[in-house]
């Protein structure tokens, strides 16, 4: 209620007040095992600062997290792991693959190195670069905010669509 | 609620409620219980990584513990292996060089130049002097970032996480001057076999002064915030010793040698470049703990602040290519207008170029230790073996060794103090 | 053909600066060991940085721990400890290059080791030898007698194939279902 006493109020559907809720507070976990980690680190420190979006909270616990930031390579001894720490996660949950090598293995297309996470688990964007410099992933979580606000992760559909949670992970 | 030798019922209306009873000794519980132990088979098998916060990249311990104590343990990793030596052997020479920088990236051009120092001297080049004082220069900015890294991270890892941050800005300083240099951050491929991608841009030698001359004064801060904090003392003295026949059973090199006391640094001992016409001095430790291990790193950043003044003043104008058309990339120009360089450009990015037939094992100083190349060439554009010697291979083995006996809290101390880098162990 | 002569860039040349160390430790490798030590290829003749001495695999343990601690050798850093494969009969080679952190000469020794042959385990000379022994082992499949703990370290445990090994393929990627379990035996 306003000084002059009429009344104020916002109208908006519940959806979308939620994902404005979720977006402010992104709570990374950050699956850094390599160069990207470096760049990752540099983004949460002082210079460029992921707190200025909601996200200087870092999680180490998946239980805790809700995005999922993959930095770096993943390889065929790394994958179990990677999975078994996107299904601890509690939904929503969104990831972001950061860098040629957990998009798509990047310059090593080698015995080791797993093709790309997606071969594991959805991603819901992708940052490109070898590895991204700290705008790239600042500007990559913007345009996740977006897609969350749109209610178009992969996590928001399958809440949605109603998927039974053995389907939720690719096999 | 009460010791067993109580005689006192506290809640009871005559009790004195502030009358404290002392008790020589209490309950012998040495009856039944072995000394050693907290209480009965009180091991507990614990397993740390690999994405734990602590674990330095990806890296996994796990450890038998009694209580706190880590009585013994084994390490793995692999998790971040990418076949690096394997891709050697399937792309040319000069294809190699972007996966240099993926193996210690902390530090990545100390890797270039080492590699392009090993390739060159099967083929027998030698690069002009500007050439190699710019090299010089990316080894000691390297160095100097590499062990800021090191130095902050291990810092967090023992609660210090402002030091932390000043040193990552120091470090996005120092990244300002490598972008000039190649427009890279952390995976430059700045050096080329012969020469160098780009000249360093005009006045990039006063830049670096000017961050050097900035970088002094920020360390002067870090070193008083940190060096003889209370906190910090008690948790890096004595842990994680390495004695100096433990190192040298170990293979350890670099500054985790030094600081247990043995002497030796490649640069002094095998000088290479022009190392040999610098001033610098070689910082060792006696006790080879991880606040030796500390401050041999904070000692080295210093002297390579030095260094870099000195390979700065003596920079001049010059070509930055070796004059040999085996290798030299011919230039846009001549490309875009005769026939023959569009040929020899076309045979030189897809077949690559030969290297005679030899084996050499070419060391540097790296940030971690001694920085090995073995490349054996069979005269063909890729090699036969691309073996590369990563210092953090051998540190890693020794964690074991180090954190026997110790709380598990110090053996986090002694990993972030060996400053493992997953890309350069796994290769 | 010398094809090493005198690189500013890398550390002059060693065959002028450590030439009569190199013979007169060699010399006494030699009268030592005799037919143990099969072939020596120096700087001077064969395209190598520092000499190359081949040793017999029975007696590799003996000659490392000699150049570990004779004074005339003195090579008591094992800068590293690789194997390449040659594609000949016997197809493997252990490479081990050594360092005299204390007068600065190098030396490389070689074992021949053809497929499905074991070679002795060095741990008793460098105990660092473990992980090298075990990566090796890994990637080339050479097994080595008398090491307690000799598994895969860099792939997976469940990991078939060789990869270093010149017939391996470059994308031959393997998908496994879950990552190791801690082991209790391993830390009895």
């Amino acid at each position: 209620m306003g000084k002059d006493g009429s009344s104020h109020f916002l109208t908006t559907r519940l959806d979308d007040f939620i994902a404005w809720g979720q977006k402010w507070a992104m709570w990374p976990l950050p699956f850094g095992t390599s160069c990207c980690g470096i760049e990752m680190m540099a983004t949460l420190s002082a210079d460029y600062d992921l707190a200025r979006f909601g996200s200087e909270a870092i999680r180490f616990s998946p239980r805790q997290a809700d995005l999922l930031l993959v930095a770096g390579i993943v390889n065929s001894k790394m994958s179990p792991v990677l999975k078994t720490v996107y299904e601890q996660m509690s939904e929503p949950k969104w990831v972001m693959s950061m860098g040629a090598c957990a998009s798509s293995g990047g310059v090593f297309p080698v015995y080791s190195v797993t093709q790309g996470i997606d071969n594991i688990i959805p991603v819901d964007i992708y940052v490109p670069g070898c590895p991204p410099s700290p705008e790239a992933v600042i500007d990559g979580l913007l345009k996740l905010r977006d897609k969350v606000q749109k209610g178009d992760t992969h996590s928001q559909r399958r809440l949605k669509a109603g998927t039974p949670p053995e389907q939720w992970v690719l096999q | 609620m009460s010791d067993d030798l109580s005689n006192s019922y506290p809640l009871a209306r005559e009790s004195d409620s502030r009358a404290a009873v002392a008790f020589g000794g209490g309950t012998d519980y040495s009856v039944t219980r072995d000394s050693d132990d907290l209480w009965d088979d009180s091991r507990v098998i614990i397993n740390i990584g690999p994405t734990h916060p602590a674990m330095h990249g990806a890296l996994r311990m796990v450890a038998k513990l009694n209580g706190e104590t880590i009585e013994k343990s084994y390490c793995e990793f692999g998790f971040t292996h990418r076949a690096k030596e394997k891709l050697g052997e399937h792309r040319t020479y000069h294809q190699f060089v972007v996966f240099t920088d993926r193996m210690n990236y902390c530090s990545a051009l100390i890797n270039n130049v080492t590699y392009a120092m090993a390739v060159e001297r099967l083929m027998g080049i030698e690069p002009p002097e500007r050439a190699i004082l710019i090299r010089m220069a990316c080894c000691e900015l390297a160095r100097i970032t590499d062990h800021l890294i090191c130095i902050g991270i291990g810092s967090v890892d023992v609660g210090a996480f402002s030091y932390f941050l000043y040193g990552f800005h120091q470090r996005e300083e120092a990244y300002t001057l490598i972008e000039k240099l190649c427009g890279a951050r952390l995976t430059t491929s700045y050096t080329r076999i012969g020469g160098l991608m780009y000249d360093a841009p005009v006045g990039w030698e006063d830049d670096c002064k000017a961050w050097v001359k900035q970088t002094r004064s920020v360390f002067d801060e870090m070193d008083r915030l940190l060096t003889t904090n209370k906190i910090f003392l008690d948790r890096t003295k004595g842990i994680g010793v390495m004695t100096k026949e433990e190192c040298l059973d170990y293979s350890f090199s670099g500054p985790c040698a030094r600081a247990s006391g043995i002497d030796r640094d490649l640069r002094r001992d095998q000088p290479y470049m022009f190392y040999d016409q610098m001033k610098f001095e070689v910082p060792t430790g006696t006790n080879g703990d991880v606040y030796d291990r500390y401050l041999v790193r904070v000692e080295e950043i210093r002297q390579s602040l030095n260094l870099l003044e000195q390979i700065c003043d003596r920079m001049k104008p010059g070509p930055i290519w070796a004059d040999d058309k085996r290798v030299r990339i011919p230039s846009k120009i001549d490309v875009y207008n005769s026939m023959e360089a569009m040929i020899h450009h076309f045979k030189f990015f897809m077949r690559g170029f030969d290297v005679p037939a030899g084996e050499a094992y070419t060391m540097t100083e790296g940030a971690n230790g001694e920085l090995g190349f073995y490349i054996v060439s069979k005269g063909k554009p890729m090699s036969h073996r691309m073996r590369v010697r990563s210092p953090s291979f051998w540190h890693f083995q020794a964690l074991t060794l180090m954190s026997t006996g110790e709380k598990i809290a110090d053996m986090i101390a002694a990993l972030g103090s060996i400053n493992i880098i997953a890309g350069e162990l796994d290769r | 053909m010398n094809i090493f002569t005198s690189l500013r860039t890398n550390r002059g040349d060693w065959a002028e600066k450590f030439g009569p160390f190199w013979t007169k430790s060699i010399e006494k490798l030699k009268a030592k060991f005799g037919t143990s030590i099969e072939e020596v290829r120096m700087p001077g003749a064969y395209p190598t940085d520092v000499p190359i001495v081949f040793v017999n695999k029975a007696q590799i343990v003996e000659v490392l721990s000699f150049l570990k601690t004779d004074t005339d050798c003195g090579y008591n850093f094992l800068a590293d400890y690789t194997a390449t494969d040659e594609e000949a009969q016997p197809r493997f080679e252990l490479v081990f290059n050594l360092y005299n952190r204390d007068q600065g000469p190098r030396i490389r020794v070689k074992v021949k080791v053809a497929e499905g042959e074991e070679s002795p385990t060095c741990i008793s000379v460098w105990p660092g030898c473990d992980w090298a022994e075990r990566e090796i082992y890994d990637m080339y499949g050479i097994k080595f007698t008398g090491h307690p703990n000799l598994r895969r370290i860099l792939m997976d445990y469940r990991w078939e194939g060789y990869p270093l090994r010149k017939d391996y393929p470059l994308d031959g990627y393997q998908v496994f279902p879950d990552s190791e379990a801690p082991d209790p035996e391993r830390l009895k």
